[in-house]
């Protein structure tokens, strides 16, 4: 399975954030949009990085001021994926580098995000209907 | 207003297509406890079951079982299909807004990617799709021509479609009667004089996206062999590496299944099926007739994105291939439907979680929703669909709660038909359907086959006693 066809039922929607906005706006953020990180895009609507629950948690645990930019606490070192990336590839190496959420860009466009749950459900839809299939082709049979 | 579903107020769905997406959305409609749901199922075609039909391999008659669960399905008292009505054409998007509550498209993926190769158009060179529509009876390609008075096809891709169109082409006629391929495919692939059959990889062994039951397969016919070469079989390091940490005990045995055929005698069969991996077609070349005569093939090498995915990278490595008939595997891609929002690279209906969303809000239309290829594009086995749908469902009636549908006019399941009748008076019923299924079965029987397919309208209309109207 390719990241393609979860990204085609998510709606192409991308959730983002400006650097200069605060940490305690992207708070609000990722609540109003049910969301556990959100890319961080500059003026130009480039990719400069991204910020999620995990980096706020920290911040929180450090006592830093919420009303400081997005910028002091974003990750920089964005791990991009592709349309054609497949699921298994890219559940590896989110265990492997530990990031939950995974911009994708489509010929230099910001298209979605992808998230390690959505990655569980569609591996859980992808057993569920390998199953479906093998399970009636047991019962009907001839 | 009163929330429909309700036995005095029925919950009115109507269905574009009748593939898997379609009647698992219908099974898990009519499974909801107290929820009286009445569905229209309506397909171009004047037979159901979409690529279950018309897609899937004549020597797989096991896939096809399925069939049977959507007769369970079809039997439902609130179910009813529209075969040979055509969304759009017959029946228009505001006609189905002011009848239904809820409108689920599940067209599917008709027609093919492109390679994007020069060439591409050359006589010749086809898409697989035509070809599979074709030796499955789809009235549609009835009337297609392939040369198979060539000696060598080239088959580009290694998924499950690419292998069953190389594995039909190398089948013996004996082994083709004993299943329910086209009459008129069986009469054409009994003079053919195809010898050699190419499958093209862009990757290696671990990322073709064929499955083994059917690698299985290929090594089992009467009159073909497999041939591959072994240094394309062998793992690169980056392959083999993440074959390991996968653990994936399914792609091991692929992998072993392929590597097998290296070591496989010859046997002297008359057909060989060669599986070639790391190489893509650059360009078809043709005669000064414009038929295709050979390809030329760049060498890749795998290369890991951030991501890990093993892309291929073209070398500056090139062979050619003689080749006199091509066909391009590389993916089906789904039409736009009038009148809904389409998006055109993605060759798929913008939505989230099946709820049909408006390109420019990016918010739902109310009571539009898809399910199938047509909503996630043309991936997975025919189970995939299954949850897919109960997906899209499970929207439907959370909306249906909250009040989010259309509010037709005239909802009554009579009017409907009356309307159906007026646009269409040639509609097939399922009664109908079933019909044409015993004959065709019934017409094979005396033949000595499983079913000797109709594979034109006009052949199934006359066959039901409808009057065709005199042009």
């Amino acid at each position: 399975m390719k990241v393609q066809s979860i990204l085609a039922t998510k709606g192409a929607k991308v959730f983002s954030i400006t650097p200069d906005r605060s940490i305690r706006e992207a708070t609000q953020l990722l609540t109003e949009h049910r969301v556990g990180a959100l890319v961080v895009l500059n003026d130009a609507g480039a990719l400069v990085g991204i910020v999620s629950e995990r980096d706020i948690v920290r911040a929180v645990a450090q006592g830093l001021d919420l009303q400081q930019p997005v910028s002091t606490l974003m990750t920089r070192n964005v791990v991009v994926g592709s349309l054609h990336d497949d699921l298994s590839s890219v559940m590896q190496t989110m265990t492997e580098k530990r990031f939950r959420h995974l911009p994708v860009v489509e010929q230099g466009e910001l298209v979605g995000m992808i998230s390690i749950g959505d990655l569980i459900k569609a591996q859980l839809a992808q057993y569920q209907g390998e199953i479906e299939t093998l399970v009636t082709q047991i019962t009907q049979g001839e | 207003m009163t929330q429909p579903g309700t036995a005095s107020h029925p919950l009115r769905v109507a269905i574009i297509g009748s593939g898997p997406a379609a009647f698992y959305a219908a099974e898990h409609l009519f499974k909801q406890p107290d929820l009286v749901v009445e569905v229209d199922m309506f397909d171009r075609l004047p037979t159901p079951f979409g690529l279950v039909r018309g897609g899937v391999a004549p020597d797989h008659p096991k896939i096809k079982t399925v069939t049977k669960a959507f007769d369970a399905i079809a039997a439902h008292p609130r179910f009813r299909f529209f075969g040979y009505v055509e969304f759009g054409r017959h029946l228009t998007l505001d006609d189905l807004k002011a009848r239904y509550h809820q409108i689920l498209y599940a067209t599917g993926a008709q027609t093919d990617r492109r390679m994007g190769i020069p060439g591409e158009d050359l006589a010749g060179s086809h898409p697989a799709t035509e070809f599979v529509a074709w030796y499955n009876g789809h009235p549609d390609y009835r009337h297609h021509v392939f040369d198979l008075s060539q000696e060598r096809a080239a088959v580009v891709g290694v998924g499950n479609v690419a292998i069953d169109v190389a594995r039909i082409l190398v089948r013996t006629p004996e082994e083709l009667l004993a299943t329910d391929i086209a009459e008129h495919a069986l009469e054409a692939l009994r003079h053919s004089r195809i010898k050699e059959v190419y499958l093209l990889g862009r990757r290696g062994p671990a990322q073709a996206a064929f499955t083994n039951p059917e690698v299985k397969e290929v090594g089992e016919m009467a009159g073909a062999e497999v041939v591959v070469r072994p240094d394309e079989v062998q793992l690169d390091p980056l392959s083999q590496a993440a074959l390991e940490s996968s653990q994936d005990r399914t792609l091991h045995k692929k992998v072993e299944l392929l590597q097998g055929y290296a070591l496989r005698k010859p046997e002297g069969k008359e057909k060989k099926l060669h599986i070639r991996f790391l190489v893509s077609p650059v360009e078809l070349i043709g005669d000064d007739q414009g038929r295709v005569v050979k390809m030329r093939l760049v060498r890749n090498v795998l290369v890991a994105s951030e991501t890990g995915t093993l892309n291929a990278q073209a070398t500056d490595q090139f062979e050619e291939l003689e080749v006199g008939l091509v066909f391009r595997s590389v993916g089906y891609r789904g039409v736009a439907l009038p009148g809904v929002p389409f998006h055109d690279r993605w060759g798929v209906i913008l939505n989230e979680k099946g709820r049909v969303l408006d390109p420019d809000t990016k918010q739902p239309l109310a009571g539009q929703y898809t399910s199938g290829w047509i909503k996630r594009g043309p991936s997975g086995v025919i189970g995939t669909n299954k949850p897919d749908s109960v997906e899209t469902v499970t929207s439907m009636l959370e909306d249906l709660a909250r009040g989010a549908h259309l509010q037709p006019g005239d909802p009554d399941p009579q009017h409907l038909e009356a309307l159906v009748r007026e646009r269409q008076p040639l509609y097939v019923t399922y009664a109908d359907w079933k019909r044409l299924d015993e004959m065709e079965i019934q017409r094979g029987r005396a033949v000595g086959r499983p079913r000797l397919k109709f594979t034109a309208i006009d052949e199934m209309l006359a066959a039901l006693g409808k009057a065709v109207p005199t042009p």
